[in-house]
């Protein structure tokens, strides 16, 4: 139930912002969370509930980071 | 004008409705007869292809298309799906009373623009007024001829064939659910009659064994259809399946899957591997082709299965209930 | 490192077997979707967890939902998936008679209401963490614009307690299924967006607590992969992992906390399948009292004869030992609720074929 995808910010007006998902605009309550046009958020059913703190590519590469030291191989192995 | 039941009782009401807003639009020399029913010509054929189909449709008027449009591509493909070069339409409309003859007009009229684009002839029709608040229902029969040493079949795909998809996933289910969602996109329903496509593929000599629309129930319907029909696996590749990011996107926004949205200008047509690059290129080149793409394979044994980017294998199936969006 | 390198690592597997869930629905159908399952070795299992609000739903909010929908003057207003759901005798989507919006968006229901004020309009709150601060705002506004005629049928559950419920009960949800049905959670996929909202210390003090690993996963298929990875080299360690670190952070959304707190407290709830837990849910507070449709004291649960989902979803039984399953429940026919929801346990492996 907590299906939530990340959109871009277009504008902020009066707490509502409009979110583009690949060219779906979608309005979303920006109550609890502060955003700016530009911003990645993600949205849950027409609220966002986070700022996006990196891009897909990003959050992998730091997934694969994390990873490589718990399974305790050394950078010279990859 | 609003239609009342009198436009249906038979008399000069409805004979002033049939010449000013069908006749009108629909104008061939077989329909300007008026007779109880039109004589055609045969041609030299081998078989007669006869379908027949239902549109009710809601809204009538909706992004990229209507239920006229429909109503004519959605017979016109069934006709071409079976290798047919489509030819007679007739077309039987039940109205309800409050429709407006303006919104007759406009459905009459985009018919008759699809029937042309089409190749088709509407050569007679019926219109029948019930009670009810201005939802208008079409239903069109279309007879084509099945030229010589043409066998379309779902039942005879094989194994080695290639499954080719002559465009993007979901265009029109996605453009009526963002209307009926309240959701902003420009996606357009992708509703066309397929002659041009079909009719390149069959003068070029490709030996097509089994085609579909892609219409209500989507990919994932139609191929397990073929499966079973045919006694085959089809083998996916999720990665080669022509889907715009906007549709793409809305399918995620609802939690639904492309492989279930349904089109109204989409086929598929199973073909031997050699004949794959050529079938492609005429796709392609040809009107509403232009994202075409070999998506799959086909082997022996059953279902559908779908390889995902990971190089996962899950199983496909038909679609189960309405598709309803999940949130959650 | 690439994402291929995830999948032979995990193909690669060779210790001992492990029983891994993942908690919420909305991961069962991404892993399922990705097509993980057919990429595991014998030795790693995957199992559903009861965190799929409309699995977990008991039939007495349905019923009462269906109540709402065939009275006068009022309507229902809810997401997609409950219109399926069977209660006691029937579902929402086919009681003749019944009133009923499909929404996207709670905050939908603002508009309804105030265009229609001759009607009221119930929403069927239910949903986990991520949802809850919806409510609250969508309480927010209804004070705020003054509406008279929206109020909301709550069904919210949270996470820590049934999760600790599954780990120290031998018998949460029933027996096993089969003899030889090894139930022990070596360790968890913990939810992205419930620990988006809620911080990952949620999931530290319960790691902590239960002596087992939490994954906190996102929904690509690096973020899963790595998550399964990682619980393979931690099992029996109360370690937390963080594989959705663009959206989750230790203290979660602090304001969406507030703001949740402020409207709902904690509560008893009752899950459809492992009976009434204390502390699992959430309600009004008292002074928010005349906003509910009377979400109180709706924990009767008919289980149809036959049905597993509550072993299903404690992780007691896998889908394809459930004797109705594939055979009278099905997705045309669905007898449990793991089978009506599109993010169900059952649903999933009847769909896909999952093993």
């Amino acid at each position: 139930m907590c299906v939530a995808m990340p959109g871009r910010v277009l504008s902020v007006k009066d707490g509502i912002a409009r979110v583009d998902f690949d060219g779906n605009l979608i309005e979303a309550r920006a109550d609890l969370v502060q955003v700016k046009k530009g911003d990645r958020v993600l949205v849950h059913a027409g609220l966002i509930i986070q700022k996006l703190s990196a891009t897909e590519a990003e959050e992998m590469e730091s997934i694969f980071a994390d990873l490589r030291e718990i399974m305790g191989e050394s950078d010279e192995n990859r | 004008m609003k239609i009342t039941l009198a436009e249906g009782a038979g008399g000069v009401s409805t004979a002033r409705l049939i010449s000013e807003v069908f006749a009108k639009h629909f104008q061939n020399p077989i329909l300007a007869g008026m007779e109880d029913a039109a004589v055609l010509p045969t041609e030299s054929f081998s078989q007669i292809a006869l379908t027949t189909d239902s549109f009710v449709v809601t809204p009538l008027f909706f992004k990229g298309g209507d239920i006229g449009r429909l109503a004519v591509a959605g017979t016109v493909n069934d006709l071409l799906m079976r290798g047919a070069t489509p030819r007679y339409l007739t077309a039987a409309f039940i109205i309800e009373t409050g429709t407006d003859t303006d919104t007759l007009e406009k459905i009459a009229r985009s018919m008759a623009e699809t029937a042309k684009e089409a190749g088709v002839l509407i050569v007679a029709g019926d219109t029948k007024v019930v009670e009810g608040d201005g939802q208008v229902f079409i239903n069109t029969t279309g007879v084509g001829f099945v030229p010589e040493g043409v066998e379309i079949s779902a039942s005879r795909a094989e194994a080695g064939d290639v499954v080719l998809l002559s465009g993007t996933l979901g265009d029109h289910h996605a453009a009526l659910l963002s209307a009926r969602m309240g959701i902003e996109n420009a996606v357009e329903s992708d509703a066309a009659p397929l002659t041009g496509m079909v009719q390149e593929l069959l003068s070029a000599g490709i030996r097509l064994h089994a085609m579909r629309d892609v219409t209500r129930g989507g990919l994932g319907t139609v191929l397990t259809e073929i499966a079973e029909a045919s006694g085959v696996q089809i083998e996916l590749e999720e990665e080669s399946l022509p889907l715009t990011p906007a549709v793409k996107s809305f399918c995620g926004l609802l939690g639904l899957s492309p492989l279930y949205m349904g089109n109204e200008g989409k086929l598929i047509a199973l073909l031997p591997a050699e004949e794959a690059e050529r079938a492609i290129e005429i796709v392609r080149s040809s009107p509403y082709g232009e994202n075409a793409a070999i998506i799959g394979t086909v082997a022996s044994g059953d279902g559908v299965i779908l390889r995902t980017p990971l190089g996962g294998r899950r199983k496909i199936g038909p679609l189960v209930g309405e598709g309803l969006p999940r949130i959650c | 490192m690439k994402t291929a390198d995830l999948v032979q690592a995990i193909a690669a597997y060779d210790g001992k077997p492990l029983t891994l869930m993942e908690v919420c629905g909305t991961h069962t159908a991404a892993i399922s979707e990705c097509g993980i399952p057919s990429l595991l070795p014998p030795a790693i299992r995957l199992i559903s967890g009861p965190g799929c609000p409309v699995c977990v739903t008991v039939s007495a909010y349905i019923d009462r939902l269906i109540q709402l929908a065939t009275s006068p003057n009022t309507c229902v207003v809810s997401f997609g998936d409950l219109l399926r759901v069977k209660g006691s005798s029937g579902d929402l989507c086919s009681t003749k008679g019944a009133r009923v919006e499909m929404v996207y968006t709670p905050f939908r229901a603002l508009e309804l209401a105030e265009s229609d004020p001759h009607t009221t309009f119930v929403f069927a709150a239910v949903g986990f963490e991520t949802t809850a601060p919806l409510y609250a705002l969508l309480v927010e506004q209804i004070i705020a614009r003054g509406i008279e005629n929206l109020k909301l049928l709550t069904a919210l559950k949270t996470m820590p307690a049934v999760i600790r419920t599954l780990c120290k009960e031998d018998n949460a949800g029933g027996n096993a299924c089969t003899a030889d049905f090894v139930s022990t959670i070596d360790g968890f996929i913990a939810p992205g967006h419930v620990a988006t909202v809620t911080g990952s210390a949620l999931f530290e003090a319960l790691a902590q607590e239960v002596g087992k690993p939490f994954a906190v996963a996102g929904f690509t298929a690096p973020s899963l992969l790595a998550a399964i990875l990682a619980l393979t080299k931690s099992a029996g360690r109360a370690e937390v992992y963080n594989f959705y670190p663009s959206a989750v952070t230790k203290e979660g959304n602090r304001d969406a906390l507030a703001k949740v707190d402020r409207y709902f407290e904690p509560c008893t709830a009752a899950w459809r399948g492992l009976g009434t837990i204390p502390d699992s849910g959430l309600r009004l507070r008292a002074a928010f009292a005349h906003l509910d449709a009377g979400s109180d004291a709706l924990t009767a649960d008919h289980i149809p004869a036959g049905c597993h989902c509550g072993q299903v979803i404690a992780g007691k039984c896998a889908p394809a030992d459930c004797p109705m399953f594939g055979k009278v429940c099905t997705p045309e026919s669905p007898i449990g609720a793991c089978m009506v929801s599109m993010e169900g346990a059952c649903y999933h492996h009847y769909i896909n074929d999952r093993h």
